[in-house]
C-alpha cells in the first residue's frame, strides 16, 4: 500500500528489497535472505557486537544511542533470561517509515531480530507494532511463520543448536509505549507508564531479564550491515553518524514521501531538490527535522547536514526522520496548538509536570489562537514549557516543552498578532484559497 | 481452557487458549485479547472484560485500567466502520482539518459519533503514520491516504454499500 | 549493609549504603518534600516534589529514588530547587479547587503546606477548573476527584499494605483518575487506610468529614477498644455540651505497636460513645417492674445495701461476678478484688475468649511474642483462627514483614483464609485435625495424614531457625500445652495465644476466674494476696460463669454483680433463670443483660477512662481518657462506691494514701489535661507523685506491679504511651480446669454486643448484604 519514494541520490540499503516481492521467504532468500544470521552465528556474540560498533549505526528511534554500544551493556551472564525487543510503535507526527519496512521487507527485521538475540544470548524476541498497524501484524505473523517453517526459527535455527523465538503483537494506541520502558510495560499487559530507571533495560528489561530495545528501523538495519560490510556502511554515512536513514518528508512541499538518503545529506538539498520546493511558489517559513518532537528551524537554520550531531549543533535534533515543512500560509500559534494537544492527549498521567503540563499549555495555545489572550500568557506558556523541561518522569515532557519554547522563541511576533481578541490573521488567507493536496 | 463457557466464538477462544501460551506471563496477552475481542463484539462489554480477566487471571479492576489507558480499546459501541481521521501536523498541513469536517458533513455526526443506522461513526485521531501520504484516515484498520474531499465521498460510499449486503 | 558518608547542604552524613537519600535525609533531619513518596510502599517518582540537585549530574534528581553512595554530594534546597517545586506546585493547583476553608484535610493538607513553603498561591492560569461531583464508594469512603493529586499513595496502601487491590487507575493524561473497583462503589475491607494517608482532602471519611475543622480538636492517643490486638489510636475530641465528643479516629502517630496501621473498628467504629440512646442516669427496678431513673446516690445506696444484705445473709457464695473483656487492668484487678475482700467470694469469672491460663502454664515467661516481634520475623506459623478477619492488626504485621523483610509465612488451616496469600506454604488440614497437626509437626506420621504438603511443610518449619507461632481458638488445654513442647523442640520459637477483646487477656490476668488470683495463682494457695487482701480470702474455687447462672436458675443466686458484660445474649440465657437474682449491671445500653437488672449503672467505655490494658500478645498500654459524657461512671468509681455503701474500707480497697503510693496527676485526664501529663510523666519516673483519690487506677496499678511479677515493667515508658511486653511467669498447676472458651467469632465488621451499637458497623454490614448474596 505505502511506497517508498525515489531520487538519484538516494542510496537504498534498508530499502534495497522493497517492492521486490521479499515478503515471501523464497524471494528474500534470493536476495541474500538470511546469509547475514549465518553469518552471525560463525561470529559470535562478540564478533557481531564489534561489527556493529565499526558500522556507527545510531538508533534511529530518536535518541541516536549508538547500537553496538548498547548491545555491549547486556551482562554476559545473567539469572533471568534475555529478550530482543523491536519498537514498531512508530507514533512520533511526521514518522511513517517504519511502516515501509514491514510492508516491504519483514524478514529483514525478523534477521535482524536473530543477530540481536545471537549478540546478546537470548532465546526470545519479540515485535511491537503500533495498535494502527494491524494490517503489518498479519504480514509479520506471515513471515515469522515462513521463518519457522524453514528452521530459522524455534528449536535448533540453522541446524546450530541454539533455539530462538520470535512472538509479534501489536499495542492499542498510545504514543508514550513507544517510550522504551513503557513498551515493557505494555507488552506485560499493564499500562505504559514508564518505569523508574536505572536499572536500565539492558540490565532489568522485560520479565525483569536483561533486554535490548531497537526501533524497527535499526534492526532492519542490521542484517544489511552485514551484507554489505560493516565498514563499507559507514562510509556511506557523515561523521560518526554511520550509514543511511529512511527520512519522511510531509506538509508543504511538491513530493512528500519517504526517501532513504546518506546519513548527513543536506536539509535545504531534501527539500528543494529530492522533495521538489515549496507548492505553488510560496515561501518557506519553518522546518521540524525530526518529528513534532524537535524544535523547529527557520529557513536560514536548513543549511546543515541531516545527522544527529549537526543538527543538534543547529539547536534541535535529528529524532525519528519526519522531517515537516511549513509554508508561509502557516499559522504557527495553530502549529503548536495542534502539537500540544497531540502530547496533552497522549501524557500517561503519571507525574505531574507532564499531566498537568501539557494539559495548560494547550488550554493556553487555544486561548491565544482564538484571541482571548494577553502578552503575559505568551510569558506563561514559556515559563510553563521551560519548567516541565528536564523535570518529568520521562522525555515525553521535554518532546512537548523544546518545540513549545522554540516555537515561542522563533515566533513570538506571530504570537503576539493574535492577542487582544484579533484572533488567527492566517484563517481569512486560508479561506481564500483550497487546502493543498 | 477452550472447554470453559465463552461469549466468543470457538475460532477466538480457541485463539485466546494459544494466544495466553506464547508469552511468560499469561497476562502479556492483555492487550492483544482485548483488541481481537473488540474486533469481534464490537466493543468491550463487562462480559468481555470478565472473561478476558478470568482468561489472564486478573482482577476486573485491572482489565478496566488497562482498556482505559489505550485509545483504540472502547468501553461503548461504535458504527460498522469506524472513521478515523488525522488531524496531527503532517494531515493538518495538507488538509486533514477540512477532511475531518467534510466527513462531518456527509456523515452528519459530530466527532466521536455514530450514525443513526449505525452504520459510520466518525473520530478525530492523532497522527496515524501516513504522514508522507496526508491527509489521511482509516476506516476500522484500512488506511486511505492523500484524501481529498472527492475521495472521501467514494471511500464512504464503498462502505455503505459494504454495510448494505 | 556497609555505611557510606556523603555530602547534604555541606553537612557530612552517614547512612547505610543503599539508603534512599530522602530517607537517609529525615534521618538526619533534613526533610524533603514528597507527595507520591511514602516509607515502606513502593517508588513512584511522580510527583517530583523531591526532585534534589546531586553533583555532575546534569538534571535534577528524585531523592526519593536515589540511593546514597559514597562520597554523593547533594544540594536539597536551592533558587533551581525551590523554582522547580513551585513550578509543580502551580500546575497542580491549576486544576485544584480552592475549598480548603470547607475541605476535611484544610489545616493539615500537604498540598496547603506545600504551597506556604514555595509561595505558588498566585494562580497563573485564568481557565475555569472542571468541577466533578464528590462520589460515596462505601459508608465509609468518599472521594472528591478534582482534588486529588494523583500521589497513587491510596492505591499502593490498598494493594501492597492491604492485599485488597480495590483501587485503580485509570484514564490518562490529565483524564486520570483514582477508580474503585466496582466502577461506582467500593467492595472491600473499609480499613480507610486510603483515607488516612491520602495527603490532601480528596478522600475523606463517612464519619468525618464536614464535621469539623482539624485545630477544633485535641488529639489524645490511646487503645482500640474492638478486638484484642490492640492497636494504638488517635481519638480526635471536641467539646460538646454534654462533655468532649469523639470525632475522629485515625493513625497519626505511626509509634504504636500496629505502626501505620488501623482496621474499620480502629478507625471509625468509636460512634457508640455518642448515641443518643445511651443512659446517662442510673436505674432501678420499681415496684411496677419498670427501671425508672434515680439519682446517682439512691442507686448506689440501694444496690450497696442489697449486696451487703444478702451477703449477711446468705453469705459471699450466694453471690456472682461477672466482669469484662473490655474495661482496664486496674478494673478488672480491683473487681476480683472486690469480690473477694468485699463480698467475699470466688464466683467470680468473664466471658473467655481464649485458654490463657494453659497458655500461661504452658509457656515460658520469655517466649511469648509481641506484636512487634512480627514485622521483623524471619518465620512465622499460624495454626488456625483467620488473623485478616479477627486480628487485623496482627495480619497486618504479618503481611509488613512478609513484603519488606522477607519474613517466610505458614499456615495451617482448615479454611482458605486470606493469609495464606502471602504464605510461603499453605497446607489446609480437617477441622478436627489441630490436634493431629501438632503430633504430625513433632514427627509423629499417624497422627494425621499430612502428604507429600505436609511432608513439605514440616520440613520447611524444621529447617527456621526462628519461629513465631500463633494458633487461635482451636486450641485449649492440653493442645496448646501440647503445641508449646512441639515449639520448644525447635530453636528459638515465641508463641502468641489468640484472644478476642482489648483487654481479654488483662482481664485473665487480672484473675477474673472462680478457681484463679491475678497472674494466675491458684486461689488454693492466695500467698502474697492473702497478705495483702487480709486474711479473710476464700479458698475455695467458686462457681464458673456457667455454674453461676445454674445456680441462678435453682434460686440458689443472691445477687449477680455484671461489669461491662453481656452474657445472657452471649450465652442465650432465659431471662426466667434470673427471677429470683438481684442483677446489677454496669454498662453504656441496655442490652439483654440490662434489661432483666434490678439496677442499672450508666458506665464510661474505655474512651472515657484511663488506665493500663493488654492486647493478647501480652503487650501492656496505657490507654488515656480522651472523651467525656456527663452522667456516666468510669466502673473503677462505680466499684469502688459500692464498696463503700457496703461499708467497706476503701482505703484497703484501693490503697490510696498508704507509703509510697503514687498517684494521677494529670496523665489519666487525656484531653484535658495538657502539660500536667508531662509532670506526671517526669515524676512517676521519680517515683515522686503525691498521694491522691480513690479513684486513682494508679494506685491500684501499684499494687497490681508489686503482686503480678509480671506487670512490673517500666513505669516511664508506659507514661509515656509506649507499649510494654510483659513477661508471663509460669504458674504450676493452674491449666487443668473447666474448657469454657468461647469464641466470639467476630468478623471486620461485628465487635461482640459493643459492635451492634456502632452505626458506621452496621451501615458497612447493611450495604455489604447484596455483595456477599451476589458473589460466589
Ligand atoms: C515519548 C517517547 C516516544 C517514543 N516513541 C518511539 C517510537 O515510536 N519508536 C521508536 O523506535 N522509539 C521511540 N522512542 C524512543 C525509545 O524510547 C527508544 O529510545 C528507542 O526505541 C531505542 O531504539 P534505537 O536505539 O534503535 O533508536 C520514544 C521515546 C519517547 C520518550
Ligand atoms: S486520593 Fe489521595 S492518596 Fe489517592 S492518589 Fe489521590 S491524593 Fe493520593
Ligand atoms: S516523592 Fe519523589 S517524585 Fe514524588
Amino acid at each position: 500500500m505505502a511506497t517508498l519514494s525515489t531520487h538519484p541520490d538516494c542510496v537504498p540499503v534498508v530499502s534495497w528489497r522493497f517492492g521486490k516481492g521479499a515478503t515471501s521467504i523464497d524471494k528474500y532468500l534470493e536476495l541474500a535472505g538470511y546469509e547475514s544470521a549465518r553469518k552471525c552465528l560463525a561470529l559470535g556474540p562478540d564478533g557481531i557486537i564489534n561489527e556493529m560498533k565499526t558500522s556507527g549505526l545510531r538508533g534511529r528511534g530518536g535518541a541516536g544511542f549508538p547500537t553496538g554500544l548498547k548491545w555491549s551493556f547486556v551482562p554476559k551472564q545473567a539469572p533471568k533470561p534475555k529478550y530482543v525487543l523491536v519498537n514498531g510503535d512508530e507514533s512520533e507526527p511526521g514518522t511513517c517509515k517504519d511502516r515501509l519496512i514491514f510492508e516491504h521487507d519483514p524478514h529483514a527485521v525478523i534477521e535482524g531480530v536473530i543477530i540481536a538475540g545471537l549478540a546478546i544470548q537470548a532465546k526470545m524476541g519479540f515485535i511491537y507494532l503500533r495498535g494502527e498497524y494491524r494490517y503489518l501484524l498479519k504480514i509479520m505473523e506471515r513471515a515469522v511463520e515462513e521463518a519457522y517453517e524453514k528452521g530459522f526459527l524455534g528449536r535448533n535455527i540453522f541446524g546450530s543448536g541454539i533455539d530462538f523465538d520470535i512472538v509479534t503483537q501489536t499495542g492499542a494506541g498510545a504514543y508514550e509505549v513507544g517510550e522504551e520502558s513503557a513498551l515493557m510495560e505494555s507488552l506485560e499487559g499493564k499500562r505504559g507508564i514508564p518505569r523508574i530507571r536505572p536499572p536500565f533495560p539492558a540490565v532489568v528489561g522485560l520479565y525483569g531479564g536483561p533486554t535490548i530495545i531497537n526501533n524497527a528501523e535499526t534492526i532492519a538495519t542490521v542484517p544489511h550491515i552485514f551484507r554489505i560490510g560493516a565498514a563499507d556502511y559507514a562510509k556511506i554515512g557523515s561523521e560518526r553518524n554511520g550509514g543511511t536513514r529512511l527520512f519522511c518528508l510531509s506538509g508543504c512541499v511538491e513530493r512528500p514521501g519517504v526517501y532513504e538518503l546518506p546519513m548527513g545529506y543536506n536539509l535545504k538539498k531534501m527539500i528543494y531538490e529530492v522533495g521538489g520546493g515549496i507548492p505553488n511558489g510560496k515561501k518557506l517559513k519553518a522546518v521540524v527535522p525530526g518529528g513534532s518532537s524537535t524544535p523547529a528551524l527557520l529557513p536560514e537554520e536548513i543549511d546543515i547536514g541531516m545527522d544527529f550531531d549537526q543538527v543538534g549543533k543547529a539547536g534541535s535534533m535529528l529524532g525519528s526522520g519526519g522531517v515537516v515543512v511549513l509554508d508561509e500560509s502557516v499559522c504557527m500559534v495553530e502549529f503548536a496548538l495542534r502539537t500540544m494537544k497531540f502530547y496533552a492527549h497522549e501524557s500517561c498521567g503519571w507525574c505531574i509536570p507532564c499531566r498537568e503540563g501539557t494539559d495548560w499549555l494547550k488550554k493556553s495555545l487555544t486561548r491565544i489562537h482564538e484571541g482571548g489572550a494577553v502578552d503575559k500568557d505568551i510569558d506563561n506558556i514559556r515559563y510553563l514549557a521551560e519548567n516541565m523541561l528536564g523535570r518529568t518522569f520521562c522525555p515525553l515532557g521535554d518532546a512537548a516543552a523544546m518545540p513549545t519554547i522554540a516555537f515561542v522563541k522563533k515566533f513570538r511576533k506571530e504570537f503576539e498578532d493574535h492577542l487582544e481578541g484579533r484572533g488567527c490573521p492566517y484563517h481569512h488567507a486560508r479561506e481564500a484559497e483550497p487546502a493543498l493536496v | 481452557m477452550s472447554t470453559q463457557a465463552t461469549i466468543f466464538s470457538p475460532e477466538l477462544a480457541a485463539r485466546f487458549d494459544k494466544l495466553v501460551t506464547l508469552y511468560p506471563v499469561k497476562r502479556s496477552a492483555l492487550v492483544p485479547m482485548l483488541l481481537y475481542a473488540q474486533d469481534e463484539v464490537g466493543y468491550l462489554s463487562d462480559a468481555v472484560i470478565a472473561e478476558v480477566a478470568g482468561r489472564v487471571g486478573i482482577s476486573e479492576l485491572d482489565v478496566r485500567n488497562v482498556i482505559s489507558y489505550y485509545s483504540l480499546l472502547r468501553t461503548k459501541p461504535a458504527g460498522k466502520y469506524h472513521v478515523q481521521v488525522c488531524t496531527n501536523i503532517s494531515c493538518m498541513l495538507r488538509g486533514g482539518n477540512e477532511i475531518l469536517e467534510h466527513c462531518k458533513k456527509t456523515l452528519g455526526v459530530a466527532n466521536k459519533g455514530v450514525t443513526a443506522d449505525g452504520v459510520f461513526s466518525l473520530e478525530e485521531v492523532e497522527c496515524i503514520g501516513a504522514c508522507s501520504w496526508a491527509p489521511a484516515a482509516q476506516v476500522n484498520y484500512d488506511f486511505h491516504e492523500n484524501l481529498t474531499p472527492e475521495s472521501v465521498d467514494k471511500v464512504l460510499a464503498d462502505y455503505r454499500s459494504k454495510a448494505g449486503q | 549493609m556497609a555505611d557510606v558518608t556523603f555530602t547534604v547542604d555541606g553537612k557530612k552524613l552517614t547512612a547505610p549504603a543503599g539508603t534512599l537519600l530522602i530517607e537517609a535525609c529525615r534521618a538526619h533531619g533534613i526533610e524533603i518534600p514528597a507527595f507520591c513518596y511514602y516509607p515502606g510502599l513502593s517508588l513512584q517518582a511522580a510527583c517530583r516534589m523531591c526532585v534534589v540537585r546531586l553533583e555532575k549530574v546534569p538534571k535534577l534528581q528524585t531523592a526519593c529514588t536515589t540511593p546514597v553512595a559514597e562520597g554523593m554530594v547533594v544540594t536539597t534546597e536551592s533558587p533551581e530547587i525551590a523554582q522547580a517545586r513551585k513550578a509543580t506546585i502551580e500546575l497542580l493547583l491549576g486544576n485544584h479547587p480552592l475549598d480548603c476553608p470547607v475541605c476535611d484535610a484544610g489545616g493539615e493538607c500537604e498540598l496547603q503546606d506545600m504551597t506556604f513553603k514555595y509561595g505558588a498561591a498566585e494562580s497563573k492560569f485564568v481557565e475555569i477548573k472542571q468541577h466533578r461531583d464528590e462520589q460515596q464508594w462505601s459508608p465509609v469512603v468518599f472521594f472528591d476527584r478534582p482534588r486529588c493529586i494523583l500521589c497513587y499513595r491510596c492505591v499502593r496502601v490498598c494493594g501492597e499494605g492491604m492485599d485488597v487491590w480495590a483501587l485503580g487507575i485509570q484514564n490518562r493524561g490529565a483524564g486520570s483518575v483514582i477508580a474503585p473497583n466496582k466502577q461506582d462503589h467500593l467492595d472491600c475491607e473499609e480499613c480507610g487506610m486510603c483515607i488516612d494517608i491520602c495527603p490532601v482532602g480528596a478522600l475523606t471519611s463517612g464519619t468525618y468529614r464536614y464535621k469539623t475543622r482539624p485545630w477544633e480538636m485535641s488529639h489524645v492517643g490511646t487503645v482500640c477498644t474492638h478486638c484484642g490486638d490492640g492497636c494504638k489510636t488517635t481519638l480526635g475530641v471536641r467539646r460538646a455540651n454534654d462533655g468532649m465528643e469523639i470525632v475522629r479516629g485515625d493513625n497519626r502517630d505511626k509509634s504504636g505497636i500496629n505502626g501505620d496501621f488501623l482496621c474499620i473498628k480502629g478507625r471509625y467504629a468509636f460512634d457508640f460513645a455518642a448515641r443518643e440512646d445511651r443512659i446517662t442516669q442510673p436505674l432501678i427496678r420499681k415496684e411496677d417492674g419498670k427501671l425508672t431513673p434515680v439519682s446517682w446516690d439512691e442507686a448506689i445506696r440501694f444496690a450497696g445495701e442489697k449486696l451487703r444484705e444478702i451477703r449477711e445473709s446468705r453469705g459471699g457464695s450466694a453471690i456472682g461476678v461477672i466482669g469484662s473483656n473490655r474495661t482496664t487492668n486496674e478494673e478488672s484487678y480491683l473487681l476480683q478484688k472486690f469480690a473477694r475482700t468485699v463480698l467475699g467470694t470466688n464466683n467470680v469469672d468473664h466471658h473467655r475468649t481464649a485458654d490463657y491460663p494453659a497458655f500461661a502454664a504452658a509457656v515460658k515467661g520469655s517466649s511469648e511474642a509481641s506484636l512487634r516481634d512480627f514485622v521483623s520475623a524471619k518465620a512465622v506459623l499460624v495454626i488456625g483462627g483467620d488473623p485478616t478477619e479477627q486480628h487485623p492488626g496482627l495480619a497486618w504485621q504479618i503481611r509488613t514483614g512478609v513484603r519488606l523483610h522477607g519474613t517466610r509465612l505458614y499456615v495451617a488451616n482448615h479454611e482458605l483464609i486470606k493469609l495464606r496469600r502471602q504464605a510461603t506454604s499453605f497446607l489446609q488440614i480437617r477441622e478436627n485435625d489441630y490436634a493431629g497437626l501438632i503430633s504430625y509437626l513433632g514427627g509423629d506420621d499417624r497422627a494425621m495424614a499430612g502428604g507429600p504438603n505436609g511432608e513439605a511443610f514440616r520440613e520447611a518449619i524444621r529447617k527456621e531457625e526462628s519461629l513465631l507461632v500463633v494458633f487461635g481458638a482451636e486450641f485449649r488445654g492440653r493442645e496448646i500445652a501440647a503445641l508449646v513442647q512441639f515449639g520448644a523442640a525447635l530453636p528459638n520459637v515465641k508463641f502468641a495465644c489468640l484472644g478476642d477483646y482489648a483487654n481479654s487477656r488483662g482481664a485473665a490476668d487480672m484473675g477474673l476466674y472462680p478457681d484463679l488470683l491475678p497472674g494466675y495463682v491458684p486461689v488454693a494457695s492466695a500467698g502474697a494476696f492473702a497478705e495483702e487482701y487480709g486474711a479473710s480470702l476464700p479458698a475455695a474455687p467458686g462457681l464458673d460463669l456457667v455454674q453461676m447462672f445454674d445456680a441462678a436458675g435453682r434460686g440458689e443466686l443472691g445477687a449477680l454483680y455484671v461489669v461491662g458484660a453481656n452474657p445472657v445474649s452471649r450465652y442465650g440465657i432465659d431471662p426466667a433463670t434470673l427471677r429470683k437474682t438481684f442483677v446489677i449491671v454496669q454498662d453504656m445500653f441496655l442490652t439483654e443483660t440490662a434489661q432483666v437488672a434490678s439496677v442499672v449503672l450508666p458506665a464510661a467505655n474505655l474512651y472515657e477512662k484511663s488506665g493500663t490494658v493488654s492486647n493478647t500478645f501480652g503487650d501492656l498500654q496505657m490507654v488515656k481518657k480522651a472523651a467525656d459524657k456527663a452522667g456516666v461512671r468510669t466502673d473503677f468509681e462505680l466499684i469502688v462506691r459500692l464498696a463503700d455503701a457496703m461499708g467497706a474500707d476503701v482505703k484497703k480497697l484501693v490503697p490510696f494514701g498508704k507509703g509510697g503510693v503514687r498517684a494521677d496527676l494529670g496523665q489519666a485526664r487525656g484531653a484535658q489535661s495538657g502539660e500536667a501529663d508531662r509532670h506526671g510523666v517526669w515524676l512517676a519516673a521519680h517515683h515522686l507523685e503525691p498521694k491522691l483519690s480513690p479513684f486513682d487506677p494508679f494506685a491500684i496499678f501499684d499494687e497490681i506491679q508489686r503482686l503480678v511479677p509480671a506487670y512490673d515493667v517500666p513505669r516511664l515508658d508506659l507514661l509515656a504511651g509506649n507499649d510494654q511486653h510483659l513477661r508471663l511467669v509460669q504458674i504450676e498447676g493452674a491449666s487443668v480446669h473447666r474448657d469454657l472458651v468461647l469464641p466470639s467469632d467476630d468478623t471486620l465488621f461485628t465487635s461482640g454486643t459493643l459492635g451492634r451499637y456502632s452505626r458506621m458497623l452496621s451501615s458497612v454490614l447493611e450495604s455489604r448484604k447484596p455483595a456477599e448474596t451476589a458473589a460466589d
